[in-house]
């Protein structure tokens, strides 16, 4: 045997191993994480977007009703949106997701909402504050006020209860000293969203712009009152049509779930492959895990929200990745067992083998783009990784599983056919 | 050389054999119709976990007052938790209130509330109306893309056995009553690329071998396409379904809820690539050069 060829033998080991090992490191840093210095690298799950079922939070859908008199117009869609957004961030919970649907609807995500209900009851209430006086007269709105705070004070019984407090502005300061000038000794009746939830008697003229709503439950209630009417009142009526939350414990529970069956069918899979193509299943094995890594490189890169629909369409193409190199191997073996020599029967399995694994990844991919344009929440999360998928695949598949293939046959380490399953 | 199956040759078998399945399909279809679950008619599911064993009627009687055909069932791993699902899309006041219940009689945190489910019954008959134009877009660009690259023939082929496996599995569901919602939406709809990718891959087996093949020898031409190819649709077929199938054993039921429908499709979908597509493919044409002879005499 010539020294050249001894050479490109050990050199081919050589690129191998490295290889391998490149593989391995990365493949550990990016999923358990490496601090250097004050850099934290990688731990990828750390560093994904999940999705609110993953998460717990709340994901709920309102449609804005239109009456005759008062048709729902784009402006009212943008404001009540906007005023979604300032009420959802006195939860001071982090970025929600507000978006336009359609013409009429709006949908809203928050992340990681400990209490559900608090939240699903402040997005939606309209708001509507009125003060009203004895003859049914509305005296003025929410629109006039500017300050409203949720506080404990000591009422005239020397109790501590918690109450609302109002600013009006300077329209409303004078418009609510001539209504107590007007209704001295009477009631006025406080409403919120038509409900009745306070009526003080007056007793002298507020001429100072300041006024405090009485019985409020305890302190919480009156600060979400608070904010409510500091956020103003929403332009349109919005109908909650689809809730769907879910609580932190469930969603981390979900999430480990979903890992652990993740990494069991992967596992099943890499034994598969290698039980059935021997040497060339290693290839595909190692061809897989670079699939995984550059798909949650991917992910993390375009900031992708993974959620559960995703995990299942990430699962679906790992089984696509491995068709594509079932195909080539399938066909490397045909080409073979016609009597061709090993890199000869590597080369024409790739080349013959494209077209079939771009036409009939193509299809999968119009039913995952059609998925994406037509579907809708849980359903395009599926579509992305689903797309993702299959895009990658294609690539780990008819790019990287050949350079390794053609390393491993030139390190002429094995040369018996049975080794590659032939 | 192996000896090749004889598709073509037994394709009565396989195609009695589908068109019973799709009887059955259709037939349980229209007598005992689909379970739609709260994505397609509306209705509420609410999950709390209870820290605790309980008793279903406990549970029914706080349920009681808002719906008093409230299904009530156990879930957990120590059976804690209570899945409560109605018909009716309650109110967030009426939710509230029901949970203050629970929150009462079992001393529970809010974090309890693990998750609320909704629909208005509105969106149902929407979403249903979306997956159909979106399946038929599909189906439709799918025709095209393979007109393209190969020819209309195989596309209308092609698309035949996609029908076959869509029709069985909505079967599936049917005769077994399992509750269909959206993921099933999406679970028919990848159903939709997979089975055709199968089926491509035998095609393009088929305008490969063509050349080799004589004019009219399309039986010959199919059985040795779909020999050359069986490894590789059943290998394919056996690691996508197991990866699915782990999905299936320990994932949660929102995944489980797209692994089922995915599993059956898989099945169903490397059969009529195998048997169906190709089979049918070599009907169409053969039927075609009949024709065409008879003319011709």
């Amino acid at each position: 045997m010539s020294k050249q060829k001894t050479n490109s033998k050990t050199k081919s080991g050589i690129q191998l191993i490295l290889i391998t090992l490149f593989i391995a490191l990365v493949g550990y840093v990016l999923f358990s994480g490496v601090s250097v210095g004050v850099y934290d690298i990688g731990n990828v799950s750390n560093n994904i977007n999940y999705g609110l079922d993953l998460t717990g939070g709340v994901n709920v859908v309102l449609e804005a009703q239109a009456t005759d008199d008062d048709p729902v117009t784009a402006e009212k869609i943008e404001s009540a949106m906007l005023t979604i957004r300032q009420r959802i961030d006195t939860l001071g919970v982090s970025e929600p997701t507000i978006t336009k649907q359609g013409d009429n609807r709006i949908r809203v995500s928050i992340p990681s909402v400990s209490d559900q209900e608090e939240a699903l009851d402040l997005i939606g209430k309209t708001a509507q504050l009125e003060f009203v006086g004895p003859d049914g007269t509305v005296i003025l709105t929410g629109k006039d006020v500017v300050d409203s705070k949720g506080v404990m004070q000591t009422d005239s019984s020397g109790l501590e209860k918690a109450v609302v407090t109002l600013q009006f502005s300077e329209e409303g300061t004078k418009l609510f000293a001539d209504a107590t000038q007007k209704y001295i000794g009477q009631a006025i009746q406080i409403k919120l969203d038509e409900e009745i939830i306070s009526s003080p008697t007056v007793n002298v003229a507020i001429t100072n712009g300041e006024a405090v709503i009485e019985g409020i439950g305890d302190i919480e209630e009156a600060g979400n009152l608070a904010s409510l009417i500091r956020g103003g009142a929403l332009p349109v009526k919005l109908v909650p049509i689809e809730v769907r939350t879910v609580g932190p414990t469930l969603g981390q529970n979900s999430l480990d779930k979903s890992i652990y069956a993740g990494i069991i069918g992967v596992a099943l899979v890499l034994v598969f492959m290698l039980i059935f193509y021997r040497g060339l299943g290693i290839i595909a094995d190692l061809a897989l895990i670079i699939f995984i890594i550059i798909f949650m490189i991917i992910l993390t890169a375009l900031n992708v929200t993974l959620t559960l629909p995703g995990i299942a369409g990430l699962i679906l193409t790992i089984g696509m990745a491995v068709d594509a190199n079932v195909i080539i191997f399938e066909r490397i073996k045909e080409e073979a067992r016609l009597g061709k020599s090993l890199l000869t029967a590597i080369d024409a399995g790739f080349s013959r083998a494209f077209s079939t694994i771009l036409d009939s990844n193509v299809t999968t991919l119009i039913a995952g783009f059609v998925l994406f344009f037509l579907g809708s929440g849980s359903v395009q999360g599926f579509a992305v990784t689903l797309i993702l998928g299959i895009i990658v695949s294609m690539f780990t598949a008819v790019v990287i599983t050949k350079q390794l293939v053609i390393l491993l046959v030139k390190t002429e380490l094995f040369k018996s056919n049975t080794f590659y399953g032939i | 050389m192996k000896k090749n199956i004889e598709v073509v040759e037994k394709s009565k078998i396989w195609f009695a054999f589908s068109l019973i399945l799709i009887a059955i399909s259709i037939g349980s279809l229209f007598i005992n119709g689909l379970n739609f679950g709260i994505d397609f008619i509306g209705g509420t599911i609410v999950t709390i976990e209870l820290n605790a064993p309980f008793e279903t009627s406990d549970a029914k009687a706080l349920i009681e007052e808002y719906d008093s055909s409230a299904d009530v069932t156990y879930a957990g791993e120590a059976k804690t938790q209570v899945i409560i699902s109605t018909k009716k899309d309650l109110s967030t006041e009426e939710r509230q209130a029901l949970f203050s219940k629970f929150q009462e009689k079992y001393n529970l945190e809010d974090t309890d509330l693990l998750s609320i489910d909704t629909v208005s019954p509105s969106i149902g008959a929407e979403m249903a109306n979306s997956a159909m134009i979106a399946a038929a877009v599909a189906v439709l660009l799918m025709l095209v893309y393979i007109t393209f690259r190969f020819e209309f023939m195989f596309g209308l082929a092609a698309v035949i056995a996609l029908i076959h496996d869509l029709i069985i599995v909505l079967g599936v569901y049917s005769i077994f009553q399992i509750q269909v919602n959206s993921p099933l939406i999406a679970a028919m709809l990848t159903i939709l690329g997979y089975s055709i990718n199968d089926t491509i891959v035998v095609f393009d087996r088929i305008r490969e071998n063509r050349p080799k093949f004589g004019k009219y020898d399309f039986g010959n031409l199919v059985n040795t396409s779909v020999t050359q190819t069986l490894r590789r649709s059943i290998n394919t077929s056996f690691t996508t379904l197991l990866a699915i199938a782990a999905l299936y054993a320990f994932g949660v039921p929102a995944v489980q809820d797209f692994a089922l429908p995915l599993m059956v499709g898989i099945v169903c979908g490397t059969y009529s690539s195998i048997f169906i597509a190709s089979a049918l493919w070599c009907k169409i044409k053969e039927f075609q050069a009949s024709k065409r002879s008879a003319v011709k005499n």
